[in-house]
């Protein structure tokens, strides 16, 4: 956990104006600002970006799959780099489409967009964040938090992992301790604050899956702690 | 009782051999005995989590006649064609190797309250600290008249799953053009309230495919059904003209089957059918009223540890109890499961017993790519497991939705299979 950085819970998005750059395929990046919500659960763009529970997406156009720095990647897309997997459009629409058609075993656990219009725009939303052109955003006055900010006090609760692990059946139901997924995510070994993080986007209602805001509002502050610290370390 | 208890230790025989007298099976070194009838939602996991968490402090052993487990659950979606009947079914290897239970593969037969003891067809003889039951159901006499057990290889009920699954589905296979496929529905409360509009769905999607001017026609007791306005919008997207469900007030209560005949009358109106689907009235698993813990067709039960309203000693999970509020389904039992056995580890080696909760969500499929869920959570009040708070599907939700809550069923089965087989 010591390795994860500090958690900002912000991802930064540009709103409006992003419209400057028609990328190469003809996305709209407005409309794929929008379509990022969808990846803004994991990842971070734009200025301030880190790597959460995937990695930080700032200039991964032109580079070598895998190389967010101090990103811990899984095997599988580590593999595919070494055997000279690089982002540009090609590679990434590929990638969004369905990501474990290109890479198998990655952990991204994302359904995939079929829909080549919804990948254009997201794409040409991402390359906004890439180098050339040369138009990365300068931050705060055109940047908006998308995803969710968790008080301080709440996340520095210390969960009890006994309790965690009788509350887990909870989600056991659904979700594998194994850390397996399939049309279901995995939630084993997250940093306990994006684990937290997480489940109060849900009770705050700005994650909108409807199991999901249905179970986490009935968890207080103490068993979302409680939950996360077990779940952090599981197995 | 205690000297019941007593005259067993020491006295365990071989698990083989046939003896005239009833066998006393596993020895009591002192550990704590917890016996689990019924190897389904509520009994495997409860078996897998008292074994798993109690550190081999309780002895934990699970009668279940099958060697596989068919799931009820999406085999619904086999007679739709998106499920294989092998991919629902479960053994019991991963529970005896990887956890220590001890599992019998035997049908229980008798229950000595003041013994504690359990006896089997088999022979044996089981002693108890605590017992768990989670039976699952069986079908109410003389609910539909002109039905019974005996005819359902023709007119099949396929509401316990596996041959009567396969039955079905060869049945509607064989349909002639054009010909009917029958439901006759169940009153409440039954097993997995949207289980029949869910069949009906795949049955349509199927004949769709290989008989598109068949017919179906449900007759149906109730007024209404979970998630009716999510179905009947699909059946009118999908499925138009195909199907005809005739409620109680047109006498969809007044149904009488002649299984030689292959006919079914409604309010006395005979129609000729080719297939006759029979999902009657139900009622506790067998075991429960020959333990003399049901109060009419069920076992009711205290909301916080699932314990028997009549004998403290004796817990019943899943379909089989009366317990308020939650619908019968796989995750209840599952949910139910899990609370029962924090309980049940807490009394008998003093661990920390953390309040109830409890949760349920239900996804069916009305057509490829269309899924729906219905769900809510629970708590444990004096008086029941009490509803807290709940969702459903919309109707006119986008493809996008609907596939995404198909591909996150396909998740919740394998989520569910592993948390009750390890
Ligand atoms: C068509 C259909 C679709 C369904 N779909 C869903 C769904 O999508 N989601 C969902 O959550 N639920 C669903 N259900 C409901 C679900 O299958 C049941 O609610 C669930 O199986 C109940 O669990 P249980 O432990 O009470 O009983 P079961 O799972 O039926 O287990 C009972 C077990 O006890 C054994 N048994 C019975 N008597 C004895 C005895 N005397 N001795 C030893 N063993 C015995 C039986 O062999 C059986 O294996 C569906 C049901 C049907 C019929």
């Amino acid at each position: 956990m010591t390795s994860w950085p500090a958690i900002t819970c912000t991802v930064v998005a540009l709103v409006g104006g992003a419209t400057m750059a028609r990328a190469e395929a003809g996305g709209d990046p407005d409309r794929g600002a929008e379509m990022f919500r969808q990846c803004a659960g994991c990842h971070q763009v734009g200025s301030g970006a880190k790597n959460a529970i995937g990695p930080q997406l700032n200039g991964i156009f032109d580079r070598s799959a895998a190389r967010a720095e101090g990103f811990a990647y899984s095997d599988g897309l580590v593999r595919a780099a070494t055997n000279g997997l690089a982002w540009d459009f090609d590679s990434l629409d590929a990638y969004i489409e369905n990501p474990r058609a290109l890479v198998s075993q990655t952990r991204m656990n994302f359904r995939g967009l079929p829909n080549q219009q919804d990948r254009d725009d997201l794409l040409a939303f991402l390359r906004i964040y890439s180098a050339s052109p040369s138009d990365i955003p300068e931050s705060a006055p055109t940047a908006q938090a998308v995803d969710h900010e968790v008080a301080p006090e709440i996340l520095a609760i210390v969960g009890d992992p006994t309790y965690g692990e009788y509350l887990s059946g909870e989600c056991t139901s659904c979700h594998q301790t194994s850390g397996a997924a399939n049309g279901i995510p995995s939630i084993t070994n997250w940093p306990a604050e994006y684990f937290v993080t997480a489940m109060h986007a849900y009770k705050d209602d700005v994650r909108t899956h409807p199991v999901m805001q249905m179970m986490a509002k009935r968890l207080s502050n103490e068993e979302v702690a409680a939950l996360a610290a077990y779940f952090e370390d599981v197995e | 009782m205690t000297l019941n208890r007593r005259a067993f230790v020491g006295s365990a025989v071989a698990a083989t051999g046939v003896l005239a007298a009833p066998m006393v099976m596993g020895a009591s070194h002192g550990r704590a005995k917890v016996v689990v009838v019924g190897g389904g939602a509520g009994g495997a996991t409860v078996a897998r989590y008292l074994a798993k968490d109690s550190n081999g402090e309780i002895d934990v052993t699970l009668i279940e006649p099958t060697r596989q487990y068919y799931t009820c659950f999406f085999s619904n979606l086999y007679l739709g064609g998106f499920r294989t009947i092998e991919s629902l079914g479960h053994s019991y290897g991963g529970l005896a190797a990887q956890y220590g239970i001890n599992v019998v593969h035997d049908w229980a037969i008798g229950v000595d309250r003041d013994a504690k003891t359990v006896s089997t067809a088999g022979g044996y003889m089981l002693p108890y600290d605590r017992l768990i039951l989670s039976p699952g159901i069986d079908f109410v006499e003389g609910a539909v008249a002109g039905w019974d057990v005996a005819a359902q290889n023709k007119m099949p009920h396929a509401y316990k799953a596996g041959s009567q699954s396969e039955l079905l589905k060869a049945q509607i296979e064989a349909m002639p053009q054009g010909g009917t496929y029958a439901m006759v529905a169940p009153p409440n409360p039954f097993r997995c309230p949207p289980g029949p509009y869910e069949r009906v769905s795949m049955v349509a999607h199927l004949l769709k495919q290989i008989n598109p001017t068949a017919k179906i026609l449900i007759a149906d007791p109730k007024e209404a059904f979970s998630k009716q306005g999510l179905f009947e919008e699909g059946w009118n997207t999908h499925y138009a003209g195909m199907i005809e469900r005739i409620g109680p007030d047109f006498g969809g209560a007044n149904v009488e089957v002649d299984p030689e005949a292959m006919t079914l009358s409604i309010d006395g109106d005979v129609n000729n059918v080719d297939v006759c689907n029979v999902i009657p009235a139900m009622k506790a698993g067998r075991i429960a009223d020959i333990a003399g813990i049901t109060e009419g067709n069920w076992a009711p039960v205290n909301a916080a540890d699932l314990s028997s309203k009549m004998d403290a000693n004796i817990h019943v999970l899943g379909d089989a109890c009366a317990q308020g509020d939650m619908p019968k389904s796989g995750f209840s039992a599952n949910s139910q499961a899990k609370v029962c056995a924090n309980a049940v580890r807490g009394v008998l080696t003093g661990s920390t017993v953390f309040p109830a909760r409890f949760a349920n969500t239900c996804w069916s499929l009305i057509d490829t790519n269309d899924g729906v869920k219905v769900g809510a959570t629970y708590e444990a009040t004096d008086e029941k497991i009490a509803k807290v708070d709940g969702f459903i599907s919309e109707t006119g939700e986008s493809a996008q939705v609907r596939q995404a809550t198909f591909e996150e069923s396909v998740g919740w089965y394998d989520g569910i299979a592993a948390d009750m087989f390890g």
